[in-house]
């Protein structure tokens, strides 16, 4: 099947989802980030890349630090960018999605970075646009519902890679709320695609979506099994604002039986590192000893995520 | 080895050492466009008198064929261990041919900061010059068709070589 997300001659034109992106491209995706890591540290932190394009932020559910980097990203390629809180704008005032995108398109947008908390909203637009035959228009998924988050999903890929050089041999446990993470979708596929042997997800039974066997990973409900040995420790947050119904007790419940103390860290590997997407809730998934102690890469996930990001725009762009 | 009608490249580095002795400041820094100027920046830092710390420049992110044909597959981190404000650099490239790639570098120094000169050290100068720009010093003056490349190689000996293929070529 053709995949949306490739132009004719395999170029990525939009970036909708990683299950499905074939390997060579996410490297392709991170060995490109690696220089721009770099940009950040210079004097005049910005390349021309994308002078004179418009990048629209659509963020239809709100994402303070998501837009922010998507936002600082294209402003050091050097775009133009635009943030529209379509929240509390056009949509509240009945528009359609795809009504809005084509008034986007009207003022000349080059490319959309999309938040919406339908699934699959990207993907729509990605489709709408190129039944316009407005191929020239590129989309980036940041975030949508409980499907996907792939630049998420790449800056922890790159993070990984950066801190452990192959994801072959390694053991990546993954633990919270699975069933609300996009971000933990995302990173599955990307770990599998790469190659990762061993990738665990470790949660309770209502956190988990029931479906998550198919994606080939090892499923622990006791935080001490999962933990041990691994390499990589990817807490998720528990999404509060998700969680409809009593799937949880309370968060003190959770954090006695999945919060990532210095304690149960000591199960996994001695140079293990710990990842947060972030925002993080100190004392519910992670105690603050953790949180800022010498496992800790999650500041560094951040910086990355800018790295990689500008790595996609620029693909995009250039597709 | 060099392909036929080429100059062999360790001799026309030579040349290009004795041609630059005489005259590149003994404080210069060198900047090797990557990936043959980066080798070239090597060899000249250790062979011509006085001190002249290395760095490397990828100029991709400054090309002005982006938009046509994109962001190239490899892209290396430029790597400049000193601050060129105020200080003289020689730009070292393998080939000099429209000189669209040295006016990146360029552009990319100066997001660096202000150098008090820039000159340009080149192993082949093969004409065909889109934009006013000239080399210091030239290795060697070379023709070749149109639609060839003329590509720098370096072995796992470490010496240099000249051949060409065809234009827009993997390396082109």
């Amino acid at each position: 099947m053709h995949s949306p997300q490739l132009n004719a001659a395999g170029e990525l034109t939009h970036l909708l989802t990683l299950e499905g992106l074939p390997a060579d491209v996410i490297v392709r995706i991170l060995d490109t980030a690696i220089p721009f890591v770099s940009i950040a540290e210079r004097d005049v932190k910005k390349v021309p890349l994308l002078r004179g394009k418009a990048v629209f932020n659509l963020f239809f559910e709100n994402s303070t630090r998501t837009r922010t980097t998507f936002e600082i990203a294209a402003k050091r390629l050097s775009a133009d960018v635009i943030n529209l809180n379509i929240g509390v704008s056009s949509t509240s005032k009945g528009e359609t999605l795809l009504d809005t995108i084509d008034n986007l398109v009207a003022m000349n947008a080059d490319m959309f970075v999309v938040r919406h908390a339908q699934s699959g909203a990207p993907h729509l637009i990605a489709q709408h646009l190129s039944a316009a035959r407005r191929d020239h228009i590129h989309v980036v998924n940041a975030g949508d519902g409980r499907h996907q988050h792939p630049t998420q999903g790449l800056l922890d890929l790159f993070t990984i890679r950066h801190y452990k050089k192959d994801f072959r041999g390694l053991t990546v446990a993954m633990v919270g709320d699975v069933l609300h993470s996009r971000v933990a979708r995302s990173l599955i596929h990307g770990l599998t695609t790469l190659g990762t042997p061993e990738v665990r997800v470790i949660a309770p039974k209502t956190l988990l979506p029931t479906s998550i066997a198919s994606l080939g990973v090892h499923v622990h409900y006791d935080m001490a099994e999962g933990l041990r040995g691994a390499d990589v420790v990817v807490m998720l947050r528990l999404q509060n604002e998700r969680m409809g119904g009593a799937m949880l007790p309370s968060a003190g419940e959770f954090f006695k039986h999945y919060g990532l103390t210095a304690e149960k860290l000591a199960l996994a590997k001695p140079d293990a590192i710990v990842m947060h997407p972030g925002p993080m809730n100190r004392g519910v998934e992670i105690e603050s000893t953790v949180a800022d102690g010498v496992h800790s890469v999650i500041l560094p996930q951040v910086t990355f995520g800018i790295a990689v990001r500008m790595a996609v725009m620029s693909m995009l762009a250039g597709a | 080895m060099n392909a036929p009608g080429l100059p062999d490249a360790e001799g026309v580095l030579s040349t290009l050492v004795e041609r630059m002795s005489v005259e590149v400041d003994a404080d210069a820094l060198l900047v090797g466009i990557y990936s043959g100027g980066a080798w070239l920046a090597e060899r000249l830092g250790a062979a011509l008198p006085g001190e002249h710390p290395v760095g490397f420049i990828d100029v991709s992110f400054y090309r002005d064929d982006y938009a046509t044909k994109g962001l190239r597959a490899k892209v290396a981190s430029t790597a400049l261990p000193f601050d060129i404000a105020g200080r003289r650099l020689v730009l070292v490239d393998d080939v000099l041919y429209t000189g669209r790639s040295v006016r990146a570098a360029i552009n990319e120094l100066f997001d660096y900061g202000r150098p008090a000169s820039i000159e340009l050290a080149v192993l082949i100068d093969r004409g065909g010059r889109e934009l006013p720009i000239e080399a210091t010093w030239v290795g060697a003056r070379v023709a070749v068709a149109r639609d060839l490349s003329i590509v720098l190689d370096r072995g796992v000996d470490g010496r240099l070589a000249l051949s060409v293929e065809p234009a827009g070529g993997a390396r082109a």
